[in-house]
């Protein structure tokens, strides 16, 4: 098909979406979580290291270890949603391939995080 | 759009070796990207040997010196020869810049010449930059007022002047764009960092009164936030600006407009 558009209406296209920004703050927020969080957990990961599944599920279910955790996770999934999102724009441009992709997405970190929710609350004293 | 497949007739052939011109002695080699849309062949590197005892100091003089003296055929975009124009941006060595400000002893061994990446050749180092030129269009790169034009002129201070230093000196060569990896697959969504940085230099502008929808405008997944800061832009800016630095001045004003 013939594409007879002047290059200013290509480029204008649908116009502004008008957002983006929440998004970009989002993303940030999350990121910034995650330089505290991510630690925290990972060190409190290495200490147990070793430790038998009766201790981990202790930490784990002990008040500071389900909070810790599900904060760590939430964050992680959220923003690895927010990037995977990204990503998939930037490479992905045929329209369906895309939005079953976006969907995918989220469907997979939700349900990740549905699963940790139950596996530490399952744990919690 | 990504496109992982070459399209027909991309794959560049190796060339034409053209002999050293007589009595040469101090020569360089270049290697040209040469496309010739005529013939419906494939593009091919061809190597020339440019006598440096009668050649310029500049990529531009080299071309010339090609152009003058050993293959006529060759097309190329140029104009001032100062770095003020900006037409003869192209890819020396791997790097967008513009030839006429690139001095060929910045270059190791045979210095390698091809059109800006990832925009349609029209011949040899021409590139077709309409999708460029139109997002800058898009963007409205003018003074917008509602408030009627004063007898003398649209007044300014000097310290919001200085805030567009950094900023008008583009010369729109487009390096820094076709430069960039997310314009290369988006360039049909994303504006790109020229055009965003021509943008800012008008939300920047104290004169200005269309801040608000120039701001509406961009604020756009594809059109600004594809922007991930990959600073390839800054990188190979010949004037030495900093678009990805605009580019972070424009989310910071979206930013703060949320509250």
């Amino acid at each position: 098909m013939s594409d007879f558009r002047t290059p200013l209406a290509r480029v204008r296209g649908l116009g502004s979406a008008k957002s983006g920004t929440g998004h970009f703050i989002a993303q940030r927020v999350s990121a910034i979580a995650l330089v505290v969080l991510m630690p925290l957990f990972l060190i409190k990961l290495a200490k147990n290291a070793g430790a038998g599944y009766a201790e981990a599920a202790a930490w784990v279910g002990s008040p500071l270890g389900a909070i810790l955790t599900l904060l760590a996770m939430t964050a992680a999934l959220y923003h690895m949603r927010l990037g995977l999102q990204v990503v998939i724009e930037d490479y992905i441009y045929r329209p369906a391939t895309k939005a079953a992709l976006l969907i995918l997405n989220t469907f997979v970190a939700a349900g990740l995080w549905i699963a940790v929710l139950y596996s530490v609350l399952a744990l919690a004293r | 759009m990504v496109q992982l497949t070459l399209p027909k007739n991309s794959q560049v052939k190796k060339g034409k070796a053209w002999p050293k011109p007589e009595g040469a002695e101090n020569t360089r080699t270049f290697k040209v990207y040469r496309y010739d849309p005529d013939t419906g062949e494939n593009p091919r590197w061809d190597t020339y040997q440019v006598d440096m005892d009668r050649c310029g100091p500049m990529v531009l003089d080299a071309l010339f010196f090609i152009k003058n003296e050993i293959d006529s055929t060759l097309a190329f975009r140029r104009s001032c020869r100062e770095g003020i124009c900006g037409s003869c941006s192209m890819n020396i060595g791997g790097r967008n810049t513009i030839a006429c400000t690139a001095a060929i002893d910045d270059y190791k061994g045979s210095v390698t010449i091809s059109p800006l990446p990832h925009q349609p050749v029209i011949k040899d180092l021409i590139p077709d930059l309409t999708n460029f030129y139109a997002q800058l269009t898009s963007i409205k790169p003018y003074l917008q007022t509602t408030t009627p034009t004063p007898q003398g002129e649209w007044r300014q201070s000097i310290e919001d002047r200085e805030k567009l230093d950094g900023l008008y000196e583009c010369i729109l060569c487009a390096s820094c764009s076709t430069a960039c990896p997310s314009y290369w697959w988006n360039s049909d969504k994303y504006l790109g960092p020229a055009a965003l940085l021509q943008a800012y230099r008008w939300i920047a502008d104290s004169r200005d009164e269309a801040t608000g929808e120039r701001l509406d405008d961009l604020e756009d997944p594809f059109k600004l936030y594809r922007c991930h800061t990959i600073m390839n832009c800054t990188n190979v800016c010949p004037k030495g600006l900093n678009p990805a630095k605009a580019i972070g001045h424009i989310k910071e004003l979206l930013v703060e407009r949320q509250g």
